[in-house]
């Protein structure tokens, strides 16, 4: 990413670049870049003086600056006076050409395979492609995964209900409250219990800032690929203080085994609501610094804006789901669509895209983050009362301090940690919407105390069969920006 | 049953219809695989969410059920499609053809289960390694063990 930074000239403003024209004549203007001066503490310092208006963004932009262009005197380097206008601007960059034209009388003896990864620090993990270039352009695309497959949903059937959450938490390691909340919500369903009120608010907060926290990593790990190394140490600044909470709360960082059948393992901790409080406080405004960096910025548009497109209908044929599929318009939300938790009650948007392409999964991701927000706040201003889990004591663990004194509390925690409970026998599939789309869980049960089959519908696996299609034609320059865009979590692909 | 159902269950009158916890459940015949498939996607389950299996051993005659979660984005509504697969030549037909979204559920099933799928344009392994014995999910495949110092029967599962 080139970001030369244009000289301050005296005075402190920015020479005049007006941004509207920028050279991609086919491009849709872009929008005119924010006016926002006003920096939050830890963000990059201002380059104006207080109280002056920047009105300009501080980025190189080819064509955009005076022209400075001074014919020189060095021999064999000098443009000869036969160069074209054209040629000329190709040669210093204000033209981007990168438009390959097809050329059908290419044999397949210039076609060449070229295999990216699973060991390339942008494949998200170890995910394996396989691409058949022609010069610079990808004809075909495999995926090829299992690099981390690890069996869980053999080790599910091993494990009993109760530590069933252990192992699917481990599973999509960014958003490891989804993953249980779907196994919890299976599980409840074959009980035939709910969960009390508080239980469900209590979900509903912990996975809607999980969310938060994935879509942070996401916007860094997608700005890190492109180049905009700066978003990459951004979203993961801010994704630390989410953590906290989530180590405050559940004692891990990561994998917390939080989300139990039956309910969540622990309440909320003392003073929660100025820990979630100071998030929403800080988000936000962080949020704009992001779009002040990225939004109207002209080389993160050339890099995302028209790549890696997936229309509507390819997204619905290959099954994909969440912002991938939001991106590409259709307007699809698990949140809306088959309510869980009690979400409905919560009042939210489902952002959606127009045109699929990585730029629009950028911004649905985005306003997403500012949806999670919203809801963390109804949820956190109406928390109802009462037990954080269901009073079933088959279920549940009795409180520590009833083990002392009851022998039948001492009984049901014995058995409840050696036995597990047992399920009625059924099978039933349940989905809740995570980071990457539709995350199902299709637990089947004989009536024992553990699963007899529990099969996880990963959507990082769906999303993956997009990426031929997405990349069909395109540069290879192209391929880390849409894998990003995807946001696969080879934990989740691979299981 | 959903309303949006019955002109599906009209046509085919070998399937049986269940209620699951409140979700309508198929339980189609394995030749009438395809032909059912493709007339609920006719009546707008244009998603096909899921492809899963489930290995009954010997609790049930017919040892594997082949399991498909759809999803229909206009009707609002989910249908789950069950199979059951012998023993013998375990195979049912693909439903890439109809959803290209099946390809790589059909392929993870066919790697854990050995259950081929008629008519799909890569049945390959997707999770396990191409030289790998056996198919890890069916319940008669071990879940392997280490080696452990000191224990008497110098293996844990």
């Amino acid at each position: 990413m080139v970001d030369e930074m244009t000289g301050m000239t005296e005075g402190g403003r920015p020479p005049s670049n007006p941004p509207s024209e920028t050279p991609e004549g086919g491009r849709p203007p872009s929008t005119p870049p924010s006016e926002k001066t006003a920096m939050t503490e830890g963000g990059p310092p201002p380059s104006t003086p207080p109280g002056e208006t920047r009105d300009t963004l501080d980025i190189w932009v080819a064509g955009t600056e005076e022209p400075q262009f001074q014919p020189t005197d060095e021999g064999t380097q000098e443009f000869g006076p036969d160069e074209t206008e054209a040629r000329l601007d190709e040669q210093f960059g204000r033209v981007v050409d990168d438009d390959y034209i097809f050329d059908d009388e290419v044999s397949d003896d210039e076609r060449s395979v070229l295999n990216m990864g699973p060991q390339h620090p942008s494949t998200h993990g170890v995910l394996r492609l396989q691409l058949e270039l022609e010069g610079e352009v990808i004809r075909r695309t495999k995926p090829i995964i299992g690099y981390l497959h690890t069996g869980m949903e053999k080790t599910a059937e091993q494990l009993s209900f109760y530590q069933g959450p252990t192992n699917v938490t481990r599973m999509d390691y960014l958003a490891p409250l989804h993953c249980e909340l779907a196994y919890s919500l299976a599980v409840e369903r074959l009980l035939g219990i709910e969960v009390p009120p508080r239980a469900a608010a209590i979900r509903i907060l912990m996975t809607e800032l999980n969310r938060v926290s994935s879509h942070l990593v996401a916007l860094a790990t997608n700005g890190m690929d492109i180049g905009a190394l700066s978003m990459m140490i951004y979203g993961f600044r801010e994704r630390e203080s989410i953590l906290a909470f989530f180590e405050k709360t559940t004692g891990l960082r990561m994998n917390h085994n939080y989300i139990r059948p039956g309910g969540v393992a622990a309440d909320l901790p003392p003073r929660w609501k100025d820990d979630v409080a100071a998030i929403l406080d800080d988000l936000p405004g962080r949020l704009d610094d992001y779009d002040d960096l990225l939004k109207a910025n002209p080389i993160w548009i050339a890099r995302t804006q028209g790549v890696g497109v997936i229309s509507a209908e390819e997204a619905i044929a290959f099954s994909i789901t969440g912002p991938a599929l939001r991106a590409a318009g259709v307007d699809w939300d698990l949140r809306r669509a088959f309510p869980y938790s009690g979400i409905d009650q919560y009042e939210f948007d489902v952002p959606v895209g127009k045109s699929g392409d990585v730029y629009d999964r950028y911004r649905v991701r985005v306003d997403e983050i500012l949806e999670s927000l919203k809801i963390v706040e109804q949820v956190m201003d109406a928390i109802p009362k009462g037990d954080y889990r269901v009073a079933d004591a088959k279920i549940t663990p009795p409180p520590r301090g009833r083990i002392d004194e009851s022998m039948e509390a001492l009984i049901h925690h014995f058995k409840l940690f050696t036995e597990g409970f047992k399920v009625p026998s059924g099978e039933t599939y349940v989905a809740v919407e995570s980071p990457r789309g539709e995350l199902g869980c299709y637990l089947v049960s004989d009536g024992e105390a553990q699963p007899y089959r529990m099969h996880t519908r990963a959507p990082s696996f769906y999303n993956l069969q997009a990426l031929p299609i997405a990349m069909a034609d395109s540069l290879v320059a192209d391929t880390i920006a849409t894998i990003a865009s995807m946001d696969p979590v080879m934990g989740d692909v691979d299981r | 049953m959903n309303p949006v159902l019955e002109s599906l269950a009209a046509g085919f009158d070998t399937v049986a219809w269940e209620e699951s916890h409140g979700q309508d459940v198929a339980r189609v015949p394995g030749e009438d695989w395809e032909a059912f498939a493709r007339a609920a996607k006719e009546i707008g389950f244009e998603v096909c969410a899921d492809v899963t299996a489930v290995d009954w051993l010997r609790q049930r005659p017919e040892r594997y059920e082949v399991v498909a979660n759809l999803l229909s984005i206009a009707h609002r509504t989910r249908l789950r499609m069950i199979t059951s697969v012998g023993r013998e030549d375990p195979t049912v037909a693909s439903l890439t053809p109809i959803w290209p979204g099946a390809g790589f559920a059909e392929r993870e099933v066919y790697d854990m289960f050995g259950i081929h799928f008629d008519g799909h344009p890569d049945l390959t392994r997707i999770l396990m390694p191409d030289e790998w014995e056996g198919h890890p999910l069916r319940k008669d495949f071990g879940v392997g063990s280490v080696p452990v110092q000191f224990k008497e029967s110098h293996q844990v599962s």
